[in-house]
């Protein structure tokens, strides 16, 4: 065993990497905007609706581009399902603003535009970080939330199966997420004849 | 320890017989603070003498008898009243009597055992230190000297890289590859992380280094993490097919060697962490142990354990005796 006098800090060798790889568009496409705001109804029974748009690149969602329609209580509808399925540590939504539903206020309460535009930039913050997490992804409720037309409030709540392929089951990085630590294994990495393992939790 | 003006009490001093030519190395104490203190090896003597200086020149000094010890002793904080003694030498100096001058008593503890490394944690300690005692009837007059050991090893015989392909199904798939699994203390990490998928946004990616110190056994283990070092080695999102290179040179930070199960009592085992973050801070990482070990400063190749000792006979204390090679689980850490 040679007793080095300098340490060898030469670079380990790699793959020279594909040019199509360095210079094609990343695997991690996933935009979400939020606007074109829209009151529809008449007095007490007016609502506000707002524009989702994705464009993504990512294989687990089915469309590639989606455009539907949502209002605050369908974003707060997600966020229960994600809070009680997955356990992820859901962002917060922009408020409720109770305060803007009473009678006798000077300006149009919760139709005001300023607050529509807060409320839409909330929105749009709170939609695109969680369509980037990865076990969110994994959800169901968040896949009609943003592909499907209407949202089915009947639904089974469950995982989200991406069309299933022979993927190896990989040992796992751990993913924070808040507080808890866990080993993600998508649905997907099911193989014929092979038993799904148990996420577990903790580390 | 003594009584304020009341008969004669003494001063005790501990010197070395090699201070000029020892080493001192740095080591910190429990309060956080470095000092240096006179380094030894295991096997080495320990010897010099302790001094008696009389206060009260024109008293006598009646004492039951003086005494040095060298102990090795394990201490942790949660029950401090138990000290684990695992080295335990001692010498009388001088029986029951009385002293009317100043004396100094030569002593010297012949090649030492001194298995463990010197270790201030979090929750434990283990000192090497002598102690001088004057016995009396009321109280004691006790002077100790710390000192600090260090354990070293030699370059192992086998030193594998560790390269391992791990990743979030669909999700993000990357190869990492450290050029070794033992590291000395002031060698360099040379690695590098490879991406095979990137399918979520990637910000930056870091490497740490987390010590990890484990008290007691059974049920009533308790481990205390603690980041020594963070090195950020990527800024920006990589795709598929890059190569990103890793160079963590460790004379930089404050480690110590990899302790396994010392005198089944305790153990530091030091991981690399390898974390990704992504645009919302997500974080995504992989633990990995490594273990690190002490290099000699002059490493004698294949020296027996007779040679060591004929050499220090001839040249004094200051030569370093036989190496051993490190990590392996049943290594000589666990010396009863």
């Amino acid at each position: 065993m040679s007793d080095a006098a300098v340490a060898d800090t030469r670079r380990l060798n790699s793959k020279p990497q594909d040019l199509t790889d360095a210079y094609g568009p990343p695997s991690n496409f996933l935009e979400i905007d939020i606007f074109n705001p829209q009151t529809v109804g008449v007095g007490r029974a007016r609502f506000t609706t707002y524009e989702v748009r994705m464009r993504t690149n990512l294989p687990i969602f089915k469309l590639k581009e989606s455009c539907v329609r949502r209002r605050y209580s369908d974003f707060e509808w997600l966020k229960n399902e994600l809070e009680r399925d997955s356990k992820i540590v859901v962002p917060p939504l922009p408020g409720k603003a109770l305060k803007r539903q009473l009678p006798f206020r000077g300006d149009e309460g919760i139709f005001e535009e300023s607050f529509i535009e807060e409320r839409r930039q909330g929105l749009e913050q709170f939609i695109n970080k969680i369509a980037g997490h990865p076990l969110a992804q994994n959800e169901r409720c968040l896949h009609m939330f943003l592909q499907e037309e209407t949202i089915d409030r009947n639904y089974v709540p469950g995982k989200w199966l991406s069309s299933p392929g022979l993927t190896v089951c990989l040992p796992s990085l751990s993913l924070t997420l808040g507080h808890t630590v866990g080993t993600l294994l998508r649905s997907s990495s099911l193989k014929r004849g092979r038993k799904l393992r148990a996420e577990g939790l903790g580390f | 320890m003594s009584f304020f003006g009341f008969g004669q009490s003494a001063e005790v001093e501990i010197l070395l017989s090699d201070a000029e030519s020892r080493k001192r190395a740095e080591h910190k104490t429990e309060d956080g603070k470095k000092e240096k203190y006179f380094l030894f090896y295991d096997g080495e003597t320990v010897s010099g003498k302790v001094s008696l200086a009389l206060k009260n020149p024109n008293k006598r000094l009646e004492h039951q008898g003086i005494k040095i010890e060298f102990i090795g002793q394990i201490e942790l904080y949660y029950d401090r009243g138990n000290h684990h003694e695992f080295v335990s030498l001692v010498k009388d100096l001088a029986r029951p009597g009385e002293f009317t001058q100043s004396q100094t008593f030569d002593f010297e503890f012949t090649h030492v055992e001194k298995p463990y490394e010197s270790y201030t944690g979090q929750n434990v300690k283990l000192r090497y230190f002598l102690r001088a005692t004057i016995s009396r009837r009321l109280n004691d007059v006790v002077k100790e000297m710390d000192i600090v050991v260090h354990t070293l090893s030699t370059y192992p015989e086998l030193n594998s890289s560790i390269k391992m392909e791990v990743g979030i199904e669909d999700c993000l798939h990357i190869e990492f590859e450290y050029n070794k699994s033992k590291y000395h203390l002031k060698d360099v990490i040379v690695g590098k992380i490879y991406f095979l998928l990137v399918r979520i946004k990637i910000k930056h990616m870091e490497i740490d280094i987390i010590k990890r110190e484990t008290t007691g056994t059974g049920p009533n283990v308790y481990h205390e993490n603690d980041t020594i070092a963070k090195y950020e080695i990527m800024d920006g999102a990589p795709v598929r097919g890059e190569s990103i290179p890793i160079r963590l040179f460790l004379a930089g930070y404050e480690l110590t060697p990899t302790m396994r199960d010392i005198n089944k009592k305790f153990s530091v085992r030091y991981y690399l962490n390898l974390v990704l973050i992504d645009e919302e801070e997500r974080r995504y990482f992989k633990q990995q142990e490594v273990v690190l070990w002490r290099k000699g400063d002059i490493v004698r190749k294949s020296m027996s354990h007779q040679a060591a000792i004929a050499s220090q006979r001839f040249e004094g204390s200051s030569s370093h005796p036989e190496a051993r090679t490190p990590g392996q689980p049943s290594d000589n850490n666990s010396r009863q």
